[in-house]
């Protein structure tokens, strides 16, 4: 049995949701790099992770997604990584598993602004940070170019770990590409492909746009679904901007993404820990769909 | 005159070197650069903007298109100074306070070079001080606003007010995007215009740049 299949074998897992804006809540200001609080703020970031933990996450993420040399020039990545795995274990404290998080560079391949080896000596920098606190497995989400994917996909599974591949379809008429054009069924055969242990999407729009893609990475591969929506769109107002789906609106979308292929669903940009105590009390009623 | 039509196809397929070189024999075969700028350049991004509408182009694509078009306009440049003639409008363009993602606002500003306008682009993460500093000393007529953040939508405002305050507003036009935003909430906070894509921007910039002169 493959990784992924002994954590399935009870059935799907329920995931974490957002921490940006979490650590906002928190003081982190705008245009700061959440990640740089795994070292100056430890304590406010293993609080957010906690939230996850308590409300029922059975997957929590890592706070390391920009903790790449290429996105943030200059840092201790080594550090930065080992650090964020470091924290999400100890809010877990046994309870539930970590998957450290890995985003996009942040540069654009087909350009020419990097080059492939810089891109894979980004990923395999980090990633040494992440493998050096030992997640569970790694994830590379909301991405959006299969080529970087691909290069993180055979760096990450240089490591023996699960790996994952999410991306962010938000793109075209339908909004069922990603930013660089590619569809889901292109996304989950090229990820198959690669040896990715799952693939899904996260990020880019709201829970009620996600049937379609979960349908269709399911069909067009044999790899266990990963399912992250943002809380919905949402609306700026005089007092700030505010996310008008309530928890249990997104909680009523999770049986039929069960029912159409998700294996790990949680929520991505605007959801938080009420959300996942929202998907969690319904987990009952997701676990006899999924089987059904 | 297959030359115009070859490097109309050059700039649609992103070939910069391809597009570079055409222009320049075309130069040297004594082509008027106003003629290869309308026959095959203007052409060719109104092209590749319409296969960006009908998702045949994505924004690699349309990325590539853009630098092989800014490619083409460099040897022209010392032409069309010569003639006197000016660039399209002179736009300040950067990502807003708060905001650290920049590739919709890169595309953005390499498709206006493209179209002919001369741009400041101040990067990311841009206060609004900034915005207005480099209005001042440059002089623009158009300020370009982008934010893929929602929480960081509310610096677009901040920005247009600061704007105001500076005695600026009048002088340029602003417009906005940015995944999360919408022509109400360029409404809302007085902005100019709004486009949806980066193709849409240079045609509001264009018409902005007509309505100023």
């Amino acid at each position: 049995m493959s990784g992924l299949a002994e954590w399935l074998k009870d059935g799907p897992l329920l995931t974490d949701g957002a921490w940006g804006t979490q650590l906002q809540a928190l003081g982190l200001e705008l245009g700061q790099s959440p990640d740089f609080w795994n070292i100056e703020f430890p304590e406010r970031v293993e609080q957010v992770a906690r939230g996850y933990v308590e409300a029922g996450s059975q997957i929590i993420l890592t706070n390391t997604f920009r903790s790449n040399a290429i996105a943030l020039e200059g840092a201790d990545i080594a550090r930065l990584n080992r650090q964020g795995v470091a924290i999400s274990r100890r809010a877990a404290a046994g309870r539930c598993r970590v998957v450290a998080s890995i985003g996009p560079v942040g540069k654009m391949l087909f350009s020419g602004e990097v080059s492939a080896e810089q891109v894979a000596a980004a990923f395999v920098e980090q990633i040494a940070g992440l493998v050096a606190a030992g997640p569970d497995a790694l994830l590379l989400e909301t991405m959006s170019d299969i080529e970087e994917a691909r290069i993180g996909v055979e760096s990450a599974r240089a490591t023996g770990l699960p790996v994952i591949v999410s991306f962010t379809f938000d793109t075209g008429r339908n909004r069922d590409r990603t930013m660089m054009g590619a569809t889901p069924e292109q996304v989950a055969s090229a990820m198959q492909e690669a040896g990715a242990d799952a693939v899904g999407a996260n990020c880019g729009q709201g829970i009620e746009h996600f049937l379609p893609l979960c349908r269709r990475l399911r069909a067009a591969c044999s790899l266990p679904i990963w399912i992250k929506p943002n809380a919905g769109m949402p609306e700026v107002t005089p007092e700030g901007v505010v996310y008008r789906t309530v928890p249990d609106w997104f909680a009523s979308h999770a049986p039929a993404l069960l029912k159409a292929g998700a294996s790990f669903l949680g929520g991505c940009c605007g959801t938080s820990p009420e959300f996942i105590r929202a998907l969690a009390s319904g987990a009952g009623e997701w676990r006899a769909c999924a089987t059904s | 005159m297959a030359d115009l039509e070859e490097l109309r196809e050059a700039i649609l397929n992103g070939d910069a070197r391809r597009a570079d070189s055409l222009t320049r024999e075309a130069i040297a075969q004594g082509v008027e650069p106003l003629a290869l700028i309308n026959q095959s350049m203007v052409p060719a991004m109104d092209e590749a903007g319409r296969r960006f509408e009908c998702e045949e182009y994505f924004v690699p694509e349309l990325l590539l298109a853009a630098r092989a078009m800014k490619a083409a306009l460099e040897p022209l440049r010392p032409l069309l100074a010569a003639t006197g003639a000016r660039a399209a409008g002179k736009v300040v363009i950067g990502t807003v306070k708060g905001d650290l993602h920049d590739i919709g606002k890169n595309l953005v500003a390499s498709l206006l070079e493209g179209g002919g306008f001369e741009v400041i682009d101040l990067g990311a993460d841009v206060s609004p001080q900034k915005f207005i500093d480099a209005v001042t000393n440059s002089g623009a007529n158009i300020v370009a606003l982008s934010a893929l953040l929602t929480v960081t939508m509310p610096s677009m405002r901040n920005t247009i007010e600061a704007l105001k305050q500076a005695g600026l507003r009048d002088r340029v036009k602003v417009m906005v995007g940015g995944a999360p935003v919408t022509q109400q909430f360029a409404d809302q906070i007085g902005a100019d215009g709004y486009s949806e894509n980066a193709p849409s921007a240079v045609a509001l910039a264009r018409r902005f740049a007509g309505s100023a002169a």
